[in-house]
């Protein structure tokens, strides 16, 4: 009792019981929840009992019925269109505040772009609606100016519509964090490589994107996993062609009843982003180190061998061995190499 | 400004990321039932509208009893985690405190249905206490990041100051760390507010037969013909976010004068 209450007194106990009840609310209200969809996940479903036994029934089926598969590749594929965008949108205005606008100014600009995003997120993404529709502003301003001859119908009801509307809406999220890690690049090293004789393009990629990387990895994990998960967007512009994983995951749970499979499919979702974002940051270790050991193009060059390999793979798998065993073993290449890569390839220069 | 390119482009950029909040009030003040172009005239009818419907004023009320819980709960328990990130060295910090922090990142349809299928599986109705729950969870993040702020900023040889001069640690607390951090507090609170008024997924997925406003609102974008009104109304909820939010922006640069402290950024 004597030792309890000694290390409770200590500053690490107290700091235990400081920060226990924010740390209980969230094991009870998100740990035990995300503990009971994974438990779900294993269980199975018939009419209105849940039948309890281990099974795997659902992993099966989600990993084979091609209209799952395909929904979750539309998912990672727009997820991952929308993050390019977001991050390659983002970084020259957050390069603008933090270098071309007065220090007085910078929480202004920062405020302005914060507003948006605080806004009601359904309204906005139904005036995206508005304004890509057949007659709406877009349109009617490029036939205007006589750019095109009728309205552009490939921009609303399908998955680009859903890509510019979620790019739109998650834009403040890629800002910040490549804000705050270009406000923390010493000035002074700059100045050094400029009077080293580099020039402004040479000291731009070799000093400030290295150093700016962490911020622009924070704003790639911040906006991929939730875009992921979306589910409004997808209903109001996205059509029948950009219906994405989250639509899935409600259909299952209201309106076919299989809490079981809407689990599955939850955790599926989150564990191939997290997957993917994983072996995407150890591919991109590798691909930098290979660039700086053996040149650009070599680099290049693997990459493209790879995702070809890969596509190949994924398309011809399931004919040969069969959709659950081609994923399987993907699963099983992709970690192993994720592995090899993190233990053997040093961190690059970029901080990755 | 002397790069002009990045100047147009960022000013553009931000014109882009008002686009669709420009054009809320113009629908909303337009006398035609299409949202579309071109305009036909002024009316305030829409907004005459919003007061004769009685749905409307019972999912009005749902939020706001709904923000106001969230924002006193969030605000309290990011108390406790601000303080303790910035005030204690204790086992696992990084750890404990980036858990709390995850509902930033996790989708909300993953909150939302994991708390939808307990609560279904332990037999309870969801409703609007349910609603506060995972409200509270998903703004948590948000005040801790606002209030680590705030006492990250303050002195600590004030709070010493204080408790050497025979004050008990809960009057310290009281007398000296809470008014020092109060900006920051009520910042907190007017943002968790807002996030609430305005979250949909949780909302969605357990309001039951009690819908909150976005709910509701969810409800009506399927009809055309009650399309107008809900401009009317985006209209007005828009402008309450935009207000609360400068009063929040206020508090905190209030706060950081007060420390004494140059401004370094926006939230988060």
């Amino acid at each position: 009792m004597n030792g309890l209450t000694r290390a409770l007194r200590s500053e690490g106990g107290k700091g235990l019981i400081m920060v226990s009840p924010p740390l209980v609310y969230a094991l009870l209200l998100l740990a035990a929840p995300l503990a009971t969809i994974v438990l779900f996940s294993f269980w199975t479903q018939n009419f209105l009992t849940i039948d309890r036994t281990f099974t795997l029934a659902n992993y099966a089926e989600a990993l084979s019925d091609p209209l799952y598969r395909e929904l979750m590749l539309r998912s990672l594929r727009i997820s991952a269109l929308v993050t390019l965008v977001t991050v390659v949108l983002a970084f020259p205005v957050a390069y603008f505040i933090s270098f071309h606008v007065a220090p007085e100014k910078k929480s202004l600009w920062l405020f302005l772009i914060t507003i948006p995003f605080w806004t009601s997120y359904l309204i906005r993404v139904f005036l995206w609606r508005v304004i890509l529709a057949y007659d709406g502003p877009v349109n009617g301003s490029l036939i205007g100016l006589g750019l095109i001859d009728e309205p552009l119908s490939f921009i609303l009801y399908n998955a680009n519509a859903v890509v510019i509307t979620l790019a739109h809406a998650f834009a403040p999220f890629a800002i910040l964090p490549i804000f705050v890690s270009l406000e923390k690049i010493d000035r002074s090293l700059l100045e050094a490589a400029r009077d080293l004789g580099e020039s402004k393009t040479m000291t731009f990629l070799r000093v400030t994107l290295p150093l700016a990387m962490p911020g622009v990895l924070a704003a790639i994990l911040i906006v991929s996993i939730p875009t992921v998960g979306d589910y409004v967007t997808p209903r109001l512009v996205g059509g029948s062609g950009g219906t994405m994983i989250a639509n899935m995951i409600y259909a299952q749970i209201f309106d076919l009843n299989d809490r079981p499979m809407g689990a599955t499919l939850a955790v599926l979702a989150m564990a191939i982003v997290a997957l993917t974002l994983i072996w995407g940051i150890a591919r991109l270790r590798f691909w930098l180190w290979l660039a700086e050991a053996r040149g650009l193009w070599v680099a290049v060059g693997a990459a493209l061998a790879e995702i070809v390999a890969l596509r190949l793979f994924f398309l011809n798998g399931p004919a040969i061995l069969g959709a659950p065993a081609t994923v399987l073993s993907l699963l099983a290449l992709a970690t192993l190499g994720s592995v090899l890569i993190f233990w053997r390839v040093p961190k690059g220069r970029a901080g990755i | 400004m002397k790069a002009r390119p990045l100047s147009i482009f960022a000013i553009l950029y931000l014109f882009v990321l008002y686009a669709p909040i420009l054009l809320l009030p113009i629908f909303a003040f337009n006398d035609g039932t299409v949202i579309a172009f071109p305009l036909q005239g002024f009316t305030t009818e829409w907004f005459g509208l919003l007061l004769e419907t009685p749905a409307l004023h019972e999912a009005t009320r749902n939020s706001l009893v709904i923000a106001v819980s969230v924002a006193v709960l969030a605000t309290c328990l990011g108390l406790f985690a601000a303080r303790a990130a910035t005030r204690y060295r204790f086992p696992a910090k990084g750890g404990i405190l980036g858990f709390i922090m995850l509902p930033l990142v996790l989708p909300e349809v993953i909150v939302a249905i994991s708390l939808l299928v307990v609560l279904m599986q332990l037999g309870l109705d969801s409703g609007l206490w349910s609603i506060v729950l995972g409200h509270t969870l998903l703004c948590m993040p948000f005040s801790i990041a606002i209030l680590q702020g705030s006492f990250s900023n303050m002195d600590q040889s004030l709070e010493e100051a204080a408790i050497d001069l025979g004050e008990t640690p809960w009057s310290t607390f009281r007398l000296v760390t809470l008014p020092l951090v109060s900006p920051g507090i009520i910042a907190s609170l007017l943002i968790c507010f807002t996030i609430s008024l305005d979250e949909f997924i949780i909302a969605f997925f357990l309001s039951g037969n009690a819908p909150t406003l976005p709910v509701y609102l969810w409800g009506q974008l399927r009809f055309p013909a009650r399309l107008p009104m809900i401009m009317a109304l985006g209209t007005i909820l828009v402008v309450l976010s935009v207000v609360l939010l400068v009063i929040a922006e206020t508090f905190r640069r209030r706060g950081l004068r007060r420390a004494g402290v140059k401004d370094a950024g926006g939230f988060l």
